[in-house]
């Protein structure tokens, strides 16, 4: 079994169709439905949504000394929206949920793996 | 047992090394779960083999011999390496659940499994025909490298990071499932056709082409329910019989109209025509099978004029439908020429959003050319001069353009 970090990623400005009340409860009835399915296969690792980039703070280490920024650290039209983080046993297996979720959320999915295995 | 005494240079080895390499390496990296280690332990064993086989004369299954040599390569050095408990650990990367200790008669031919793997739509086209050529081929990299006029160092990058990949991410060592496999084969298809295409350029890729045409027979070989594959063969045995009537002495290229037809190859006709009406027979016609039924029409016409056209307009009417790309609207738009003459085709071929592509431009070129639209045919000629991606292409497009301006006037039909 590895591990797969599958982010989920947004285009800034890119407004699809608003969603309506009915079709955002839609979605996020059948976002739980494959998250329990993840749950109850043992792929289901961590996941998360995160807020919009401009809440991001950085810090880098500058001479010994952290330094504080306010903003993402990529000014990027795309950013990560959310996550999950899968335990799958090969990339196929991975490429599937990625699969499920899109088709879900309507956003595109880079599934990459973790580097080692142990934790 | 006797055994026949072939004489054993490095010219039979190596013949042995295309036929074996990609079996042998396929079966080891089942048995070890890695890439590298497969190849190293392979090629070692070519190596002993080119070393005894010159003295001792060829033993009765040369493949068999290659993949048991290079398996007790493999065994002694996990045995013998400290590194071995590692290896074992690490090479996990691919399934090992099958029984190792099965020498050959697997039920599932390795090189399927194989395959798959190196076309996975993870990987880029670049890297699926460089790891297809390079596992599957035998070919070397310095080789696979000059085909694609890249560094050899670029190619050697392209690998690596290619097999580190399906080692990082745990691309699988299968053959998809029957839910995938319409996709999944559907990129073996179009790499093998990328192969051989890259080789028909001029007369120099003819190695590609043939490495493409074995590719595929073996992949059809194994996979004898999918007429898919079977219609890509007759496509690519049907565009090889034209293959010595293509060029001149010197390089440049012969149209179709202009080729001397005594020139194609009849066997390689008569095996795409048995091969293709075995596929048809299914009823369930893909792309390549109509591109091949397409080369059937012209490779049983005498001449250009005596092409059954319309036959030739309603397949590609019906490979629109399967495929509907621009590359196949202006073929089709150049068979309606044939059919409905020039201007007919012209505004098929006007409506069409093409204009990287050099082909688009070379048939706008002939048929205004054949409108008698002299400047504008001229203009075209240079636009597709300018986009042809090899020397051939485009000296021949500067010289249809230097003949119509010699001429002075409009062309004899031509196309």
């Amino acid at each position: 079994m590895a591990k797969y970090l599958l982010s989920v990623h947004t285009v800034e400005g890119e407004v699809a169709e608003p969603m309506t009340e009915a079709q955002m409860k839609q979605t996020s009835e059948q976002l739980g439905k494959i998250e329990e399915q993840m749950k109850s296969t043992g792929a289901w690792f961590f996941s998360g949504r995160l807020h919009d980039p401009d809440t991001a703070t950085v810090v880098r280490s500058s001479q010994g000394v952290s330094v504080t920024t306010d903003g993402p650290f990529v000014e990027a039209k795309e950013h990560v929206a959310g996550f999950y983080i899968v335990e799958a046993p090969d990339l196929d297996a991975a490429l599937g949920w990625a699969s499920k979720v899109t088709a879900c959320v309507g956003k595109p999915i880079e599934v990459r793996p973790f580097s080692g295995t142990a934790y | 047992m006797t055994l026949v005494k072939v004489k054993v240079d490095e010219a039979v080895v190596g013949q042995i090394f295309r036929e074996e390499y990609g079996r042998s390496v396929a079966t080891l990296i089942r048995a070890f779960g890695d890439i590298d280690f497969a190849e190293d332990v392979v090629q070692e064993a070519f190596a002993v083999a080119l070393d005894r086989w010159t003295s001792d004369g060829l033993p009765p299954n040369p493949g068999a011999w290659i993949t048991t040599t290079a398996r007790n390569r493999a065994i002694d050095r996990l045995r013998r390496a400290a590194r071995g408990r590692e290896l074992e650990r690490d090479a996990g990367s691919f399934d090992q659940t099958d029984d190792e200790s099965q020498e050959t008669g697997p039920v599932l031919d390795d090189r399927l499994r194989l395959i798959f793997t190196c076309c996975h739509p993870a990987l880029s086209t670049e890297a699926q025909i460089a790891l297809t050529l390079r596992l599957l081929g035998g070919l070397t990299t310095a080789d696979v490298a000059s085909a694609f006029f890249v560094p050899e160092a670029t190619m050697a990058k392209r690998l690596v990071r290619a097999k580190h990949k399906i080692k990082a991410a745990r691309i699988p060592y299968r053959v998809p499932t029957d839910a995938e496999m319409v996709d999944r084969l559907g990129t073996v298809l179009a790499v093998l056709y990328l192969i051989y295409n890259a080789g028909s350029a001029g007369p120099a890729g003819a190695d590609l082409r043939q490495e493409a045409i074995r590719l595929t027979r073996i992949i059809a070989s194994l996979m004898p329910d999918e007429p898919e594959i079977t219609g890509l063969l007759a496509l690519l045995l049907l565009s090889e019989s034209r293959q010595a009537a293509r060029f001149d002495v010197d390089g440049s290229l012969i149209r179709l109209a202009d080729q001397d037809r005594a020139q194609w190859d009849r066997a390689l006709i008569d095996e795409g025509h048995a091969l293709l009406r075995a596929c048809l027979r299914r009823d369930h016609p893909g792309p390549y099978q109509l591109q091949a039924a397409i080369n059937a029409v012209h490779s049983d016409a005498r001449s250009i004029e005596a092409t059954d056209w319309p036959q030739i307009v309603g397949l590609y009417d019906h490979l629109l439908e399967v495929s509907p790309t621009p590359v196949v609207a202006l073929n089709r738009a150049i068979a309606v020429g044939e059919v409905r003459g020039p201007a007919a085709a012209l505004a098929l071929v006007d409506h069409l959003e093409l204009d990287g592509y050099y082909l688009l431009h070379a048939t706008r070129a002939d048929l205004l050319c054949r409108l008698a639209r002299t400047d504008d045919a001229a203009h075209a000629y240079a636009l597709a001069a300018g986009l042809a991606p090899s020397t051939a292409e485009r000296s021949f497009l500067e010289a249809r353009l230097a003949e119509m301006q010699a001429s002075g006037s409009p062309q004899q039909r031509r196309r």
